[in-house]
């Protein structure tokens, strides 16, 4: 027998006394009686029902990017909404000179080829390979995401669409270029656009991005950019 | 006495006397509670997603078998190589010959609890590897030589200025009192690292079985340079880590944030179904998932506790306990440490050597309340206990538990006892706590309450 199929063994030794079904241990509920152990399954709950415990993420769209936009400005997320892509070309800009950058990495996409070649900055795309030490120099990584997540403030990137998986930690400051119409209320909504996305054949990385890179492993003081970006900044128009 | 009983005892008996220990402890969990109530307060209904986060769980271990088949199939139908190890010395002497088939010299690693529990660390050093911890607070305890504190928060134990000096000593950084500062001091230590290193390990905190994913949690980056930049990566779970669905993270990855940390949900939540596939731009060639058991078996054999493994490492029964509050993480000289330790280690360890950590419980029952995933944990204490005296009963309580029921039996025997306590009562005051006391270890921490001069009895018919 090879490891697998010892350790499935005793797994199956192991469950053929069924246990009792959650809740059923009696605190709280000192006047119900334990029910008795049963085998079987718990019907799992559909995933939609999630939505009515969870924090809210908002049911229209104004209300999705009032809530993206509070939970971007609560993790530190520079998140500005623009009214076209010519606006978003300008901040940008504005950005790119504000923090003098002088080389830039992204990735071929729509989103990144509209907005980054007007920038006239050196920029570099992981696009079938690059080299790690050159991706380190960069002062900027421009990507696009999949979804983004009104309820948390999160974004979603990829290895195959997004860039790789690098791209979006490495350099000291991220920036995501995104839609309007890829903004959704809440995780089960998201898992949903990603299912829709990915399902036929999954990128090897999906990746839920929450604010900068932080740590408060000293004192539980918070600090930006512990090992992944210190900035992270969303462009949506 | 275990060795194990004897030295928890020792390192508590000084630690709850260390008053600055216990003011940074006390002031990080304070941080803590106010972040979580807040995020709690955010939740529609935290009870229900409470129940069906143990429903999800339920399903998940009680069906493990099915669970595991389908993520490690879905796993290798990807390229991923998946190894079933039943217990520490088989994942370590694996892991070791995969970092040196990859000609490797030096491995980053991101945080992973079961790497702890199986002394991966030492094991690779002790083989010439250069092994480097990547999450700032595991940098933090590697070079302290230390095992982390907690399991969320492994260097809450230590003020920036230990850690300045720690800094200063071990990397000849210039002392600073900055938080930011010493973070980006090990940031720049560690940027090298992800660029040069070989092999990458980290751990995991789902593994999602309908697609075939595991799900990586961290606030930092590390875990997701880790997972980019080596060519080889090796991910190393427990087999207890099963969700059923993709789908079920929407629940689960705001719960294990809101209970661990007080976030809305973690930085970084990572989703990884296979290695660098065709035409993408980076990622390892080669990833191996590597299963751990290492008694988890054993744990799903007792019904009883099963839901034990329900686990998800959020550290929140820690968080609130009022003995990990006094003793702190390092006392209990186990990997897991707080009430999830205190049940799980005598299963995964041995019961008679472990169960002095079933009676480190004052039993409030506060780490049942706020487990996520609703394990019961303070009942499972008891049952540990009643399982320790059963299968090795202690004589000298049996005689006195006799003796008590003895006495109680007779109502004549209980006056005669009464009235002699009543009588040397005085005696025994005076006594008390010294040379003297037979029950001294009792009360040099305890006092007894006075014999009553006139009995509950007497007073009654006096009323009357
Ligand atoms: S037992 Fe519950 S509260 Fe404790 S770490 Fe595990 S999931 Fe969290």
């Amino acid at each position: 027998m090879n490891g697998r199929e010892r350790i499935l063994a005793r797994i199956r030794e192991a469950l053929r006394v069924p246990a009792p079904r959650p809740g059923s241990h009696g605190h709280g509920h000192h006047d119900v009686p334990a029910p008795a152990p049963q085998a079987g399954r718990i019907p799992l709950r559909p995933v939609q029902q999630a939505r009515a415990w969870l924090p809210p993420g908002g049911d229209t769209p104004e209300e999705q990017l009032g809530r993206f936009a509070a939970a971007s400005a609560d993790l530190k997320t520079d998140f500005h909404l623009l009214a076209d892509e010519a606006a978003a070309r300008a901040k940008l800009s504005g950005i790119a000179s504000a923090e003098g950058w002088k080389q830039i990495a992204t990735h071929r996409a729509a989103l990144t080829d509209a907005v980054v070649p007007s920038l006239g900055i050196p920029s570099r795309t992981t696009d079938g390979g690059y080299d790690p030490e050159d991706l380190e120099r960069c002062d900027a990584g421009i990507t696009t995401c999949d979804v983004l997540v009104a309820q948390t403030g999160t974004l979603v990137v990829n290895s195959r669409t997004t860039g790789g998986r690098a791209l979006s930690v490495l350099p000291p400051h991220h920036v995501v270029l995104a839609r309007r119409d890829q903004l959704v209320g809440d995780l089960t909504d998201a898992f949903q656009r990603i299912r829709e996305l990915h399902g036929e054949g999954w990128p090897s990385m999906i990746s839920l991005v929450t604010g900068p890179s932080r740590t408060g492993d000293i004192e539980r003081i918070l600090v930006l950019g512990a090992h992944g970006p210190k900035k992270l900044t969303v462009l949506m128009w | 006495m275990s060795t194990a009983a004897a030295r928890f005892l020792d390192a508590a008996g000084s630690i709850t006397r260390n008053l600055r220990h216990r003011g940074l402890i006390q002031t990080a969990l304070r941080k803590y509670e106010s972040a979580r109530d807040r995020r709690k307060a955010a939740f529609h209904d935290w009870e229900s997603a409470r129940q069906a986060a143990a429903e999800t769980k339920w399903e998940a271990i009680n069906h493990l078998d099915e669970h595991l088949v389908s993520f490690a199939d879905k796993l290798e139908s990807r390229g991923t190589k998946v190894h079933w190890c039943g217990n520490g010395i088989e994942a370590r002497d694996l892991i070791r010959d995969i970092i040196r088939d990859a000609g490797a010299k030096c491995v980053v690693k991101s945080k992973a609890m079961t790497a702890e529990e199986i002394h991966l660390n030492e094991a690779l050093e002790k083989d010439g590897f250069e092994v480097v911890e990547s999450d700032l607070g595991e940098f933090i305890v590697q070079l302290r030589k230390e095992p982390p504190y907690h399991i969320v928060f492994p260097a809450m134990h230590l003020t920036r200025d230990e850690i300045s000096d720690l800094f200063e000593k071990e990397l000849g950084s210039a002392p600073t009192r900055e938080p930011e500062e010493l973070t980006m001091i090990a940031r720049r230590a560690l940027r090298r690292k992800y660029v040069t290193a070989d092999v990458g390990i980290t751990g995991a905190n789902f593994a999602i079985a309908e697609t075939g994913m595991v799900s990586i949690t961290e606030n930092e980056g590390n875990a997701r340079l880790t997972a980019a930049l080596p060519r080889t990566m090796i991910t190393l779970l427990g087999i207890e880590k099963v969700l059923p669905r993709m789908e079920d993270l929407a629940l689960f990855l705001p719960m294990l944030a809101t209970a661990g940390a007080g976030q809305a949900i973690t930085g970084y939540n990572t989703l990884y179904s296979g290695p660098r596939q065709p035409g993408e731009s980076d990622g390892p060639t080669e990833w191996h998932v590597v299963l751990l058991d290492n008694r988890r078996t054993e744990l799903l054999a007792d019904p009883e506790q099963r839901d034990a493994l329900h686990c998800i490492r959020c550290g929140a029964c820690l968080n609130v306990c009022p003995i990990f509050k006094n003793v702190g993480g390092h006392t209990y000289g186990t990997t897991y440490s707080g009430p999830v330790g205190s049940v799980i280690t005598p299963h995964l360890r041995g019961l008679q050597d472990w169960k002095h950590l079933s009676g480190s419980s004052s039993l409030c029952g506060a780490c049942t309340e706020a487990c996520p995933v609703r394990i019961d944990l303070h009942h499972h204490l008891l049952q540990n206990r009643r399982n320790a005296a059963s299968e090795k009963p202690s004589t000298l309580e049996r005689l006195t538990w006799r003796l008590h029921a003895f006495l109680m039996n007779s109502p004549s025997l209980y006056h005669l006892a009464k009235e002699c306590g009543r009588v040397f009562e005085p005696l025994r005051k005076a006594t008390e706590g010294t040379v003297l006391d037979p029950v001294r270890s009792w009360t040099t921490t305890r006092t007894l309450p006075p014999v009553a001069p006139v009995s509950f009895k007497e007073w009654w018919r006096e009323r009357r």
